[in-house]
């Protein structure tokens, strides 16, 4: 399966997101698998790739603010818990279908970041690393005493789905819900990073004095990216919300900020792909930690070696400082050079 | 209307003893950042090491508070090296961003970790601090409170004059304003990061030792960190004063929000700072002594 290097010839090739036949061909045997898995794979097994669907959307949201814009973001969770409160309380206030929900819950989400966005321009670097955080804590605190509206430290029930007579209930039907939003939503992020606005953020993200000179409307652009970024994290929450049919505002920390900019980190800032080779990543970590550690358990009878809460933050963390010291770009870069030796074998020089 | 002052001035000394911490623990904030350009987000779990390693030293150790204190400052000095030894070195002349987030990762490894080695319950600091209050014509001031002022207020002077008038200080804000002319003046700036890091780290020490003394201890004294960020907002990322200024500021702040507010609306104490700090980020965002950034391209 030796593939020369491709030449682009026409426009038409060059603007083409698969560019070629083998490209192609790839993509249509993952779709295959995406398909079949939910009926190869065991009920946890299914539901963690569903969380792991809906961190892929979170993370997505997350890279476009930070990994292509450059604005550092430590109040992701913020966005998230107001996409997932704005389902259960739309669910709960009206009669709205699903399909109507969750594109709503992120257009919450989207005003609200809009709203946060605007004052943070004058802003970059730590000072808005400060303030995406310091927001993260304030909406925290609105969800915990803000009774009226959230219940509190109850949390909420999310709505039951029901979509043409049938219910999405179980986590088969779940799975097809939330890979087709996946699909859409990585599209048209994909998509979006290779038009005007994409360059635009990216410029921003290089050099934004000099993105402003060569006619980057630097206002327009942060907003925009506050927007678009806040709106996945709304799809992510209302999604989690249906999944998880409760939320709690306790969910929503820092630490569940820090663990999408892990995801990022470790996938590949400024890449799609990236964010989804994270997600899945960060999602899978813990569980091969958690069988590792039951592995050792098993065979060495050492009772104390349980895989907990805590070990998995530390993991995460660990995977932070480990991927930015010797590998800061990500799963993404590991995986663009495995592509290039591949393509080039054996002259791989 | 004499008790309505009272309130007032009672408010406003404790709100003075705690910002003392705030500045406190603002000038570990500001040393490294003026010194690296970096925002160190684990400065609370060092903080909160300090405050755990003491009580260890004094609980089961049975060392005097005083001698447990310097130890203590000495372990975190230690900690301090090594992190900029082993993880910040590496890092010279990579992005802030990428720096920040592994600070970031630091504090969320010491988290759990601390929790693991000491527990993760509450735990109450053996006082070295007489229980009795004192009263001073109607104000009441805790000895804990007092001290922790008259400590914070000692540290911050000797920063003061270390920075003023000692060569190595002198030496640290030449590297801190313009590495490459300070290292070509014959600077050892790798030395200077070490000892900017080593001394942050000491007063976080001295920050979680005080604050050990008047809160419940457990793993949220980490979070204490996070509540300075508006007060080095305040007084400015780079400077001294300013963060001394700024801790002030907002621990009277909050502490007159949590006296009045509290009332009606529950727990608005512990997010007034992060609002102030937003409306400080539109009005000022370099803060009241920073220097404001000028950029060229």
């Amino acid at each position: 399966m030796l593939r020369s290097k491709t030449f682009i010839e026409t426009y038409q090739e060059d603007l083409s997101l698969f560019r070629t036949i083998w490209i192609k061909f790839w993509m249509a045997i993952l779709l295959m698998s995406i398909l079949l898995f939910p009926f190869v794979v065991g009920r946890y097994t299914l539901y963690m790739i569903n969380l792991t669907g809906i961190y892929i959307i979170g993370a997505i949201g997350l890279n476009i603010l930070t990994g292509y814009t450059g604005q550092i973001s430590i109040g992701h969770a913020a966005f998230i818990a107001i996409g997932s409160y704005a389902t259960t309380i739309l669910g709960a206030r009206t009669a709205l279908p699903f399909y109507v929900i969750i594109p709503l819950s992120g257009i919450i989400a989207t005003l609200i970041g809009v709203l946060v966005g605007l004052p943070c321009l004058r802003l970059k670097g730590l000072y808005l690393a400060m303030a995406t955080m310091s927001f993260g804590i304030i909406v925290q605190y609105v969800l915990f005493q803000w009774e009226g509206l959230t219940h509190g430290a109850l949390g909420m029930a999310a709505p039951a789905i029901t979509f043409l007579g049938f219910n999405v209930d179980s986590d088969r039907k779940f799975y097809f819900l939330i890979t087709v939003i996946v699909f859409l939503l990585g599209f048209a992020a994909k998509n979006m990073m290779r038009m005007k606005i994409g360059r635009a953020f990216v410029a921003i993200r290089d050099r934004d004095i000099a993105a402003d000179v060569i006619g980057v409307d630097l206002t327009q652009y942060k907003v925009m990216a506050f927007g678009i970024s806040s709106f996945y994290a709304g799809v992510a929450g209302s999604l989690f919300a249906y999944y998880t049919t409760h939320v709690n505002p306790e969910y929503f920390t820092i630490f569940l900020s820090v663990e999408y900019l892990a995801m990022i980190i470790v996938g590949g800032l400024g890449s799609i792909l990236g964010s989804i080779l994270g997600a899945l990543f960060i999602g899978v970590v813990p569980e091969w930690l958690r069988i590792f550690f039951g592995f050792l358990n098993n065979t060495f009878h050492l009772s104390g070696l349980v895989f907990t809460q805590q070990l998995k933050v530390i993991t995460y963390g660990v995977l932070i400082i480990l991927f930015l010291i010797f590998e800061s770009g990500g799963l993404f870069a590991i995986w663009q050079r495995m592509k290039t030796s591949f393509k080039s074998w054996p002259f791989t020089y | 209307m004499a008790g309505e002052l009272n309130y007032l001035l009672q408010l406003f000394v404790s709100g003075l003893s705690v910002g003392s911490v705030y500045a406190v623990i603002g000038i570990g904030f500001v040393v490294i950042y003026k010194a690296t350009k970096i925002l160190n987000f684990a400065h609370g779990e060092i903080l909160m090491i300090a405050a755990y390693f003491c009580l260890v030293l004094i609980e089961n150790f049975h060392i005097p508070f005083l001698i447990a204190f310097l130890l203590t400052l000495v372990f975190c000095a230690v900690i301090g090296l090594m992190i900029e030894r082993f993880i910040f070195r590496p890092m010279i002349g990579e992005p802030v961003f990428a720096v920040v987030m592994i600070t970031l990762g630091l504090s969320i490894i010491l988290r759990p970790l601390t929790g693991m080695i000491f527990g993760f319950g509450n735990v109450m600091f053996p006082s070295p601090f007489p229980q009795k209050p004192i009263v001073f014509s109607n104000v009441v001031v805790s000895y804990a409170h007092l001290w922790t002022f008259i400590i914070s207020c000692a540290v911050m002077a000797i920063f003061f004059l270390f920075f003023k008038y000692s060569k190595v200080g002198i030496a640290m804000r030449a590297a801190a304003d313009r590495q490459m002319v300070a290292f070509l003046m014959g600077i050892n700036v790798k030395k200077i990061f070490s000892l900017s890091w080593a001394i942050a780290a000491a007063t976080a020490g001295i920050a979680g030792i005080l604050l050990a003394n008047v809160m419940v201890m457990n793993l949220n004294l980490s979070f204490v960190a996070i509540k300075v960020f508006p007060a080095i907002i305040l007084g400015g990322l780079d400077s001294i004063v300013g963060a001394l200024i700024g801790g002030l500021i907002i621990g009277v702040f909050e502490t007159l929000v949590g006296g009045y507010l509290d009332l009606y609306l529950s727990g608005i104490k512990e997010i007034s700072a992060y609002i102030l700090l937003f409306i400080i980020l539109i009005i000022r965002p370099y803060g009241l002594f920073g220097t404001e950034e000028i950029e060229r391209v």
